[in-house]
């Protein structure tokens, strides 16, 4: 399995409590580079908190997470502050609920992305308000880059709209357009079909396809859409109430007797001994 | 009635609908009822004077004739409201709305709320002549003294509010306190050049350097904090600033102030009427004046300064962080932008501006005091930011204008005595009148007079952005 010879992000022992509430216990499980990996599982499972976790939102009460990059370097992700994930460990990802700079235009969303490669070559701004140093240059290139992602996400004719403007299905190709500004080594996507018609979700299994195919840029994604899962996706890990039940390839997950327990509810016959046990 | 009839009525033109819609005898009716009203909150607050008479008695006079003039003015007022807002109506019902529409329909700001750029040109040129049209007008260097002062004050603020422009308006940080880093730049400047004799000159940059420390070593402790919690926060640091220039008397000379500060010189040379003077060595006659005209254009070129380094850095990655900051904090931090440092830098700029600013006032006024830089400053500037928009620039300067100059333009409306008798002052009611200009702003124009943002960076063509996409900032 390639997940366990040349995983980017190992995840160990990660457990997050809330107060007296576990939203994710004692989970463990591996992400290969250039797969794509899905999180699944029920509402409330703790998919979300998982990613939180991994991007620095949330930090873990316990466990360790290592992610290794295709020259070797590896980071702890959760020793690093929110930011340097993403600039430092090229950890990117995109929100359950859009996040875009809506008053801003889609250019500038892209542009906003590439801050740390830019900042640096304005300057850290003293060169830049000066107007000496390469950041002309640097900003073609930026703007350049910004291009070719709207092309592929066939927004180029929208680059000077805002981003608030858009449809919703654009917004969502916009924002991993955005997270994919940033090169990340992982792209870590929050339900990216929800709200997408079924056409707008085949070009979105087209885009991730792409990326894996195109990029250095291994995925994981939370998906509730079966059809996108399936579909995609290289290796499934399940989650139920926190804790893992199942992890696999999609073959091996569909068959899981587990998993179709957690999704489907459990056998008739068990709902009848679970009654008589409390009486009524 | 049949099928068709019915389905017509639906398709029915939308403005001949509206138009139906003003009814006049309900118009006169609604408003002759806020007149009633009106009449009824008169009688017991405006309808009797108590006087005293002759004979030393408590009389009651009756002012029934004021009554009726305000009734009759609730009564218009109302009248045209119910007209305007029916024209309005129909106006709205031309035009699809956005949600309802079937194709793309732009949100392109009106010609209305664009700002013209012919307008921008002229405000340039008139800010560049200030000094030699009001010398053409009045007639003499002499009697343009005032105008001219009037213009400093208002370019002051127009600097001021630049200043705070970029940590309120870009960074979306509610800062309350923004007069702290004006006293800081004042009191550097007195206190070096009283104490050490240090030149202006020498002196203005330092100053920027002093406010932009105090900015980052307020900025630390309290930008964790969000919104309300920031706006009570810098408000405190701006009466803790206060509070220390009245007590720490042996340095700052208390509620005493400091005064005698060295003026301005033309780059080293004073402005006195001597051998080594400016007047002098220009070969021109000694005037006061010269010194006046001079700062006028001192404040004008520090007002450009920011305004210019302000527009330069919404295009460099820091002002677009800023923005993107005011847009959505989590997004940025997702994508690898150091919050706490983007909004430091927002903080320490925006305060240097207001320390350069503060020397200037220190250098015009000759003498400073902690009275100078109470909470009523911190308002008005940050009143002058929200009034011109967040984040645009025209908007604030003409904010500026119309906060500082219309009050002043008050005084000089002698003919409303002649309407409401030789006991009127009109300047008694300069902040009456500046609260309603306030309220009626927010009613109409609630983004701000210019409530559209110009994006920083275009791949075709430069499009404004409706206000109503932008985000405020949450502090």
């Amino acid at each position: 399995m390639r997940w366990s010879n040349d995983p980017v992000l190992t995840v160990e022992h990660l457990t997050m409590r809330f107060g007296g509430l576990v939203a994710v216990n004692d989970l463990s499980f591996q992400a290969g580079r250039g797969d794509i990996t899905a999180l699944i599982g029920p509402n409330g499972a703790g998919k979300t908190t998982v990613f939180n976790c991994i991007t620095g939102f949330y930090r873990p009460t316990e466990g360790m997470m290592t992610l290794r990059q295709a020259n070797g370097a590896s980071y702890l992700l959760e020793r690093l502050p929110g930011h340097r994930i993403a600039w430092r460990a090229k950890v990117a990802r995109t929100f359950q609920n859009i996040r875009l700079f809506s008053g801003m235009t889609v250019l500038e969303n892209l542009l906003v992305a590439q801050h740390n490669p830019l900042m640096i070559a304005s300057g850290f701004t003293v060169l830049g308000v000066l107007g000496i140093g390469g950041y002309a240059q640097a900003e073609a290139a930026a703007i350049e880059k910004a291009v070719r992602w709207l092309e592929k996400i066939k927004l180029i004719h929208r680059a000077d709209d805002p981003a608030g403007d858009l449809p919703y299905g654009d917004q969502r190709r916009l924002e991993i357009a955005r997270a994919m500004c940033t090169d990340p080594v992982l792209l870590c996507l929050d339900e990216p079909a929800a709200g997408l018609n079924p056409r707008e979700s085949k070009e979105l299994n087209e885009l991730l396809l792409s990326i894996r195919a195109e990029h250095d840029t291994s995925i994981l994604l939370i998906e509730h859409d079966m059809s996108v899962v399936m579909e995609i996706s290289d290796h499934v890990v399940v989650l139920d109430y926190g804790t893992k039940i199942a992890d696999g390839t999609p073959e091996e997950v569909r068959n899981d007797q587990s998993v179709i327990a957690a999704y489907l509810g459990v056998e008739d016959e068990e709902v009848a001994e679970v009654e008589a046990e409390v009486g009524v | 009635m049949d099928a068709t009839q019915a389905a017509a009525t639906p398709l029915a033109p939308p403005a001949a609908r509206a138009r139906s819609a003003f009814d006049l005898a309900a118009a006169v009716k609604d408003s002759a009822l806020w007149a009633a009203i009106t009449l009824g909150l008169c009688i017991p607050i405006v309808a009797y004077r108590t006087d005293q008479s002759q004979a030393n008695e408590l009389i009651l006079r009756p002012r029934w004739g004021l009554v009726a003039l305000f009734c009759a003015i609730v009564f218009g007022v109302r009248l045209a409201q119910h007209a305007l807002l029916a024209s309005r109506a129909i106006r709205r019902a031309a035009t699809p709305a956005p949600q309802q529409a079937t194709e793309t329909v732009r949100g392109y700001p009106s010609a209305f709320q664009r700002a013209p750029t012919f307008a921008l040109y002229a405000f340039l040129g008139v800010t560049l002549t200030f000094p030699l049209l009001v010398y053409l007008v009045q007639g003499g260097l002499a009697e343009s003294r005032y105008w001219i002062d009037l213009g400093i004050l208002v370019l002051t603020y127009v600097m001021l509010g630049w200043g705070l422009n970029i940590v309120v308006g870009l960074a979306g940080l509610l800062d309350l306190g923004y007069v702290a880093f004006y006293a800081v730049g004042a009191y550097s400047y007195a206190l070096l050049a009283t104490t050490y004799g240090l030149s202006f000159w020498i002196c203005l940059p330092v100053a920027g350097i002093l406010a932009a420390f105090w900015g980052i070593l307020l900025g630390f402790p309290v930008l964790r904090l969000r919104g309300d919690y920031l706006a009570i926060v810098t408000l405190a640091f701006g009466e803790i600033i206060r509070l220390v220039l009245i007590n720490w008397v042996p340095v700052t000379g208390g509620g005493a102030g400091i005064s005698s500060i060295p003026r301005v010189t033309f780059f080293g040379i004073p402005f006195t009427n001597d051998e080594g003077g400016f007047a002098a060595l220009f070969g021109l006659d000694f005037h006061p004046m010269h010194r006046i005209v001079f700062l006028y254009y001192l404040i004008l070129a520090l007002a450009l300064i920011t305004n210019f380094v302000t527009l330069r850095l919404r295009k460099l990655p820091v002002g677009r962080a800023w923005e993107a900051l005011r847009e959505d904090e989590i997004a940025c931090r997702s994508l690898g932008i150091n919050t706490v440092n983007t909004k430091l830098t927002a903080f320490a700029i925006g305060a240097m501006f207001g320390g350069f600013a503060g020397s200037f006032f220190a250098v015009r006024q000759g003498f400073i005091s902690p009275e100078s830089f109470n909470f009523l400053e911190s308002a008005i500037i940050l009143a002058i930011v929200v009034l011109g928009g967040m984040g645009s620039q025209l908007g604030v300067a003409i904010a500026a204008l119309a906060l500082i100059g219309g009050p002043e333009l008050l005084r000089n409306l002698g003919f409303l005595k002649e309407i409401f008798g030789e006991g009127f002052d009109p300047n008694e009611y300069r902040l009456l009148i500046f609260g309603l200009g306030m309220v009626a702003m927010m009613v109409w124009r609630p983004r701000g007079l210019i409530a559209t943002r110009e994006p920083s960076v275009f791949l075709k063509e430069r499009k404004a952005i409706a206000g109503s996409l932008v985000k405020e900032g949450h502090g």
